[in-house]
């Protein structure tokens, strides 16, 4: 990167650790941060969505509705997450094709399972086999974040259903008696009142979120946790211009401080919008701040 | 093969006894069944005893973090802020790679690097911190007037905090702790994919559910398997720990039970 480090050969100290950790891999290593970033970004307001529609199916009064949602949310709950991101990878990846499949090559008549093999029609295959590499690297990352919402929906829409049996029957009550259809009460009394009451659970949960990022590793996804392990290993002088021994520690070491730094920020962050949102709010936390402005 | 041969070549697999090789091809759902049950062996091992040895350090860090002497209660402080703070999957992997290198100096250390010895002390030291924050919690909680009846009595603080605060803060304690207990469990799958190496393909049931779902590149039949020895021992665990929370609550005319297994997600990792 920099006109210095043409011969790292002749590099030591300092100089020779600003080169190594500039280097085009570093810079990779770097942009994958923005990776889990952009993870973030996107499943937390798509698994808050998901938790929406789950908490309504649950709360629902059509039975098979109701049982959906509750059988979702007791299904995920009660299996290790790692297991499911496992499952889904390629579960999803196999529907999609399958379905490709079908609408594809309606008359394609070999069996798809054969054997060990998951065989589709070539134009049904997502994505298509002679797509080009940033393809392949899209519809592995959207997986995994449709992976990551299906679960943490789950998890949302168990705080949200909690949070929306929290609102004091009494204000529900008052709506139905100003003749509010219990759409219109739904919309315009539940949802606003019930954020108070999910927000703890939320801001839990966006803790869980951010410690379960690392997991894209599994998801074959280039995260910080494939780069720390391939940057980290051993480098010997044919191969790298930069040699160093077993480093692996001190880049996991450095995803760990990343990781409490990101989830301290957070902490001090939530609570201020906790403080925020109990302002004149009729629980405890609302009364205390009251008292302390008086 | 009868599936009565394959439960005794691959029952006890996981911890190295029956058949060496893993089954290749063919696979029945029989050898899935035991194969992947076979792996529970691992998840009960280290939840179970990390859940045991975790629950004293937690007892004594959240009394450290409880008490007015700094120089016990900041460093249980920053203990606790640097397990719950952190992914357990990052922590696996710092682990390893520490002990690994440790290894090279002292060869002390060379049983860590194992997952048998490794992953049950990180595992000790995460459910430490996390129980440790949700006693402390409860022993925040436990009434003034009990503590007040206590002294009145005329009890030591030993026999004060032996047969009234540890007592309360325990029932104060027990539904929350349930649910660290159930991640506890969720969490030891992460195990054999943190670094820690599977020594001649002995793993946990989420390697064997994984090992079965790449050889067929069915994922439909392994995970629901799996899904359901964790949906089992999730019940198991809900039992016991209701026994003992029945136990501790049994002075109490009828209290309400708080649901068990309840509302919140925090203790995933």
């Amino acid at each position: 990167m920099f006109a210095s480090c043409a011969d790292p050969t002749t590099l030591h100290g300092l100089g020779w650790l600003v080169c190594y950790l500039t280097t085009a891999k570093h810079l990779s290593f770097y942009a994958s941060f923005g990776t889990v970033l952009l993870l973030l970004a996107i499943t937390a307001p798509t698994a808050l969505a998901m938790g929406f529609a789950g908490a309504v199916a649950a709360r629902s009064r059509i039975a098979p509705l109701s049982w959906l949602g509750r059988g979702y949310i007791a299904l995920v709950r009660g299996v290790p997450d790692i297991a499911f991101f496992l499952f889904f990878v390629i579960a999803l990846d196999q529907g999609i094709e399958y379905l490709r499949h079908l609408w594809f090559c309606p008359d394609w008549s070999e069996p798809i399972r054969q054997g060990s093999d998951f065989r589709v029609c070539p134009p049904a295959k997502a994505p298509l086999g002679n797509a080009p590499q940033w393809v392949h690297e899209i519809y592995g990352f959207a997986l995994a974040v449709f992976t990551f919402a299906i679960v943490f929906g789950a998890f949302a829409a168990n705080v949200l259903f909690g949070a929306m049996r929290a609102v004091p029957r009494a204000q529900m009550e008052t709506a139905e008696a100003y003749g509010m259809t219990p759409r219109q009460s739904f919309r315009r009394i539940l949802v606003p009142q019930m954020w108070v009451y999910a927000l703890p659970g939320l801001s839990n949960l966006w803790m869980v979120l951010i410690k379960a990022t690392p997991l894209l590793f599994l998801l074959g996804v280039e995260d910080i946790v494939y780069w720390a392990r391939e940057l980290g290993g051993t480098k010997t002088p044919q191969f790298t211009e930069y040699p160093h021994g077993d480093w692996r520690m001190w880049y996991f070491l450095f995803l760990l401080v990343f990781y409490l730094a990101f989830t301290r920020v957070s902490e001090i962050v939530l609570e201020r919008v906790m403080a925020r949102l109990t302002k004149g709010q009729a629980t405890l936390g609302g009364e205390a701040q009251r008292k302390a402005a008086a | 093969m009868s599936c009565y041969e394959t439960l005794m070549d691959y029952g006890l697999r996981s911890i190295g006894i029956g058949e060496r090789l893993l089954p290749r091809g063919d696979f029945t759902l029989c050898q899935q069944v035991v194969l992947i049950g076979s792996g529970m062996i691992w998840n009960i091992y280290f939840g179970a005893l990390s859940l045991v040895t975790g629950f004293f350090l937690a007892t004594a860090l959240a009394l450290a973090k409880a008490g007015r002497n700094p120089w016990l209660s900041k460093p249980a402080n920053a203990f606790i802020f640097v397990f719950r703070g952190s992914p357990l999957f990052i922590q696996f992997f710092f682990a390893y790679f520490l002990f690994l290198s440790l290894k090279q100096s002292y060869p002390f250390f060379t049983p860590l690097t194992s997952a048998t010895w490794g992953a049950l002390l990180v595992l000790f030291l995460n459910t430490a911190a996390y129980s440790a924050e949700i006693f402390h919690g409860a022993l925040l909680s436990v009434p003034k007037g009990d503590i007040e009846a206590a002294e009145a009595y005329g009890f030591s603080p030993r026999t004060r905090f032996r047969r009234i605060v540890w007592p309360t803060m325990l029932r104060l304690a027990w539904p929350a702790y349930t649910n660290e207990a159930i991640f506890l469990f969720h969490a030891t799958t992460l195990v054999f994919f943190s670094g820690f190496p599977a020594t001649a393909q002995k793993g946990d049931a989420l390697y064997y559910a994984n090992y079965f779902a790449d050889k067929t590149f069915n994922p439909f039949i392994p995970y629901p398997i799996l899904a359901g020895y964790f949906i089992l021992l999730t019940l198991v665990v809900i039992g016991l720990f209701g026994a003992v929370n029945r136990h501790l609550n049994r002075h109490l005319p009828t209290a309400p039970q708080r649901r068990r297994a309840g509302m919140s997600p925090g203790f995933l990792r």
